[in-house]
């Protein structure tokens, strides 16, 4: 294995892990705010990615179909978590944990149908677009276009959310019903206004993560499954509810995973749970401070 | 130290009744071993399906609804015992009974190790580590193909001869169930149980107290394992293969469904929920593929109407039936 095998698989790596961290991101936003742990996010998710398939495909596999569906199909999914959050969410805010998460996965059963129902069971695809086909080289490491696409665009999502979170007087909201919900509602802001919109927010990122994994990947159901799991290790490893943490443990998790495939691919995919075992024993609240 | 404050148990008020439905115990007993001489085969492996799932529910219920842990991946210690019977019968010459007893063992000894890391975290973070540990587990089984046959599975697992027809393997998944249910009751009505209802009602306090709440769970975490091994052994008798989809976290998602559904707070809550689960799937079955939409529907119905389960409810009414009752006796 020389080096350039190496850099390649491990800029593959990166990029596979900004898009866990986008998806990871909705979910530790959700977390932190709403103290909920959300099993749907991964069926946001997974509709994100049938939706862009939709939408992409209703243009004929067209030059602009991706570019649509990037816009379209995370809104979709933001409308149908605000959806969720007045309609179900917002009645299970005082349970206790085994309650929200049963409720949570619910739907994860119902989305797991519905998908089956509205899309059948074969597997789907949709092309990468025309201007990020091709490959380009990095330090002698030859990484696809559509990856080096990824490793730009997550970036820019934590760039946004942090600029959200610290720089908005909306992110400062968000932030201090995180610390204390109930000294945000004495204050006269209306704390579960705040809960819908953190909890569209995610679902938006739910939805992004799924349009953009989908132009790399087969659309099949069962992905939620597996990044469902990601995402909560992701989460957890990062420390509940820190946007930076969460992209630490991201890249941690898509660079493990790259290594695995090349070092030992028989045993690649318990790679990222064994590194999820041991950060968790040894920092058992999360690499950085959890916000609550 | 570190003090465990589980935010699990936010509903401390909630309290374990052990009595309901045990009065009725010897007659249900007698119907259930009469009855495979009266219907077809069928219903009695299907009677056998719910006596293994319902032995599944209530070990994990010792943990989740006793210790009040967030106990996510219960199915790992099910896979483990069903594939330790499965694999010695496929690729050893060691008697049958051996693989029996090492099942359950094995279970036990692997709720050790992953207990023992877990019980150090609270809340959350213990649940996410069960979840984390439980898929690693799942994992190396998916993966280790020489020993575990990956993706497919193990298939056509030899038994001995007299385990051989439904009857029999009605008889004793029936046996098992309730020596196992008994001695789980004896365990929560025990001091130990009682100590460990403590700890999960007010860590801090029992702490004080000076019990080891650490040790307390430790052990409920590996008396559950065990029995989900027990149970694991059952599903191999019952059906002679086993796949890595009894280890993946959507079959401890079903069984936290099950716990739910029949009551937490109740001993034989577990029991009634994996029986109504198994028939509902069962019957669904025939009339849709849709089977698991069904299933969230029903969740979504239980936890916004029903959180306490269908036999907490029950005896949350017969109680409060009582209590009427005799504040009206004191008043006159």
């Amino acid at each position: 294995m020389d080096i350039a095998t190496l850099s390649s698989q491990l800029l593959i790596g990166l990029s596979r892990g900004m898009i866990f961290f986008i998806v990871a991101a909705g979910l530790t936003l959700i977390f932190g705010v709403l103290r909920i742990t959300n099993f749907a996010h991964g069926s946001l998710y997974m509709l994100g990615a049938f939706a862009a398939y939709s939408v992409s495909t209703s243009l004929g596999h067209g030059h602009y179909g991706f570019w649509l569906a990037l816009l379209v199909a995370p809104i979709t999914v933001m409308i149908l978590s605000l959806i969720i959050e007045r309609g179900l969410l917002r009645f299970i805010y005082n349970r206790d944990h085994l309650t929200q998460m049963l409720l949570t996965y619910s739907l994860v059963l119902i989305a797991g149908d519905a998908v089956k129902i509205i899309w059948g069971s074969e597997y789907k695809s949709i092309n990468i677009p025309e201007g990020l086909r091709g490959s380009i080289s990095i330090w002698g490491a030859s990484l696809p276009l559509y990856n080096a696409f990824l490793l730009l665009i997550g970036p820019l999502v934590a760039l946004g959310l942090w600029l959200f979170l610290s720089k908005t007087h909306l992110g400062k909201i968000c932030r201090a019903t995180a610390t204390d919900r109930e000294m945000v509602d004495i204050l006269g802001i209306n704390s579960t206004r705040v809960f819908a919109l953190v909890f569209a927010l995610g679902g938006w990122l739910a939805g992004l993560g799924g349009t953009l994994i989908a132009p790399t990947t087969t659309v099949s159901m069962g992905m939620d499954a597996n990044i469902l799991i990601y995402a909560f290790l992701i989460v957890v490893i990062g420390g509940l509810g820190n946007i930076w943490g969460t992209l630490i443990s991201s890249i941690i998790i898509g660079m493990g995973e790259a290594i695995g495939v090349l070092l030992i691919p028989s045993v690649s995919i318990i790679l990222p749970y064994m590194i999820a075992g041991i950060l968790l024993i040894f920092r058992p609240s999360g690499l950085l401070k959890s916000v609550w | 130290m570190l003090v465990n404050i589980d935010p699990s148990s936010r509903t401390t008020n909630r309290k374990i009744h052990n009595s309901l439905g045990l009065g009725l115990a010897p007659i249900g007993i007698l119907i259930l071993l009469i009855v495979p001489t009266l219907i077809p085969p069928y219903y009695s492996y299907l009677l056998a399906t719910i006596f293994t799932t319902a032995l599944l529910a209530t070990s994990l219920n010792l943990v989740l609804g006793y210790g009040g842990l967030l106990h996510l991946h219960h199915g790992v210690f099910y896979g483990i015992g069903a594939y330790t019977v499965a694999i010695i019968m496929t690729k050893t010459s060691w008697p049958f009974a051996l693989a029996v007893i090492l099942g359950p063992i094995l279970s036990a000894a692997l709720a050790f190790v992953i207990g023992w890391f877990c019980v150090r975290l609270r809340g959350l973070y213990f649940g996410m580590l069960t979840l984390a540990l439980g898929q690693l587990v799942w994992a190396i089984v998916y993966r280790w193909n020489a020993l575990t046959n990956g993706d497919n599975g193990i298939h056509a697992i030899p038994v001995p001869d007299f385990l051989t027809s439904t009857s029999s393997v009605y008889y004793t998944t029936l046996l098992v169930l309730l020596l196992s249910l008994l001695i789980l009751y004896k365990i929560t009505k025990s001091p130990f149980g009682l100590t460990l209802l403590a700890a999960r009602d007010n860590p801090v306090r029992s702490e004080s107290l000076g019990i080891n709440v650490k040790q307390h769970r430790l052990i409920a975490f590996v008396i559950a394992g065990f029995f989900a091994g027990v149970a694991g052994v059952l599903f191999v008798l019952l059906e002679r293969s086993v796949a890595p989809s009894l280890l993946f976290w959507n079959k401890s998602a079903e069984i936290l469904i099950m716990c739910l559904m029949g009551g937490l707070t109740v001993f034989l809550g577990p029991t009634l929920g994996a029986a109504i689960l198994v028939l509902l799937s069962m019957i669904v079955g025939l009339y849709t593929e849709y089977w698991l939409l069904v299933l969230g529907l029903l969740l979504l119905i239980l936890v916004l109407f029903l959180p306490q389960g269908i036999l907490g409810y029950i005896y949350e009414k017969i109680k409060g039936r009582r209590q009427r009752g005799g504040s009206l006796d004191a008043s006159n």
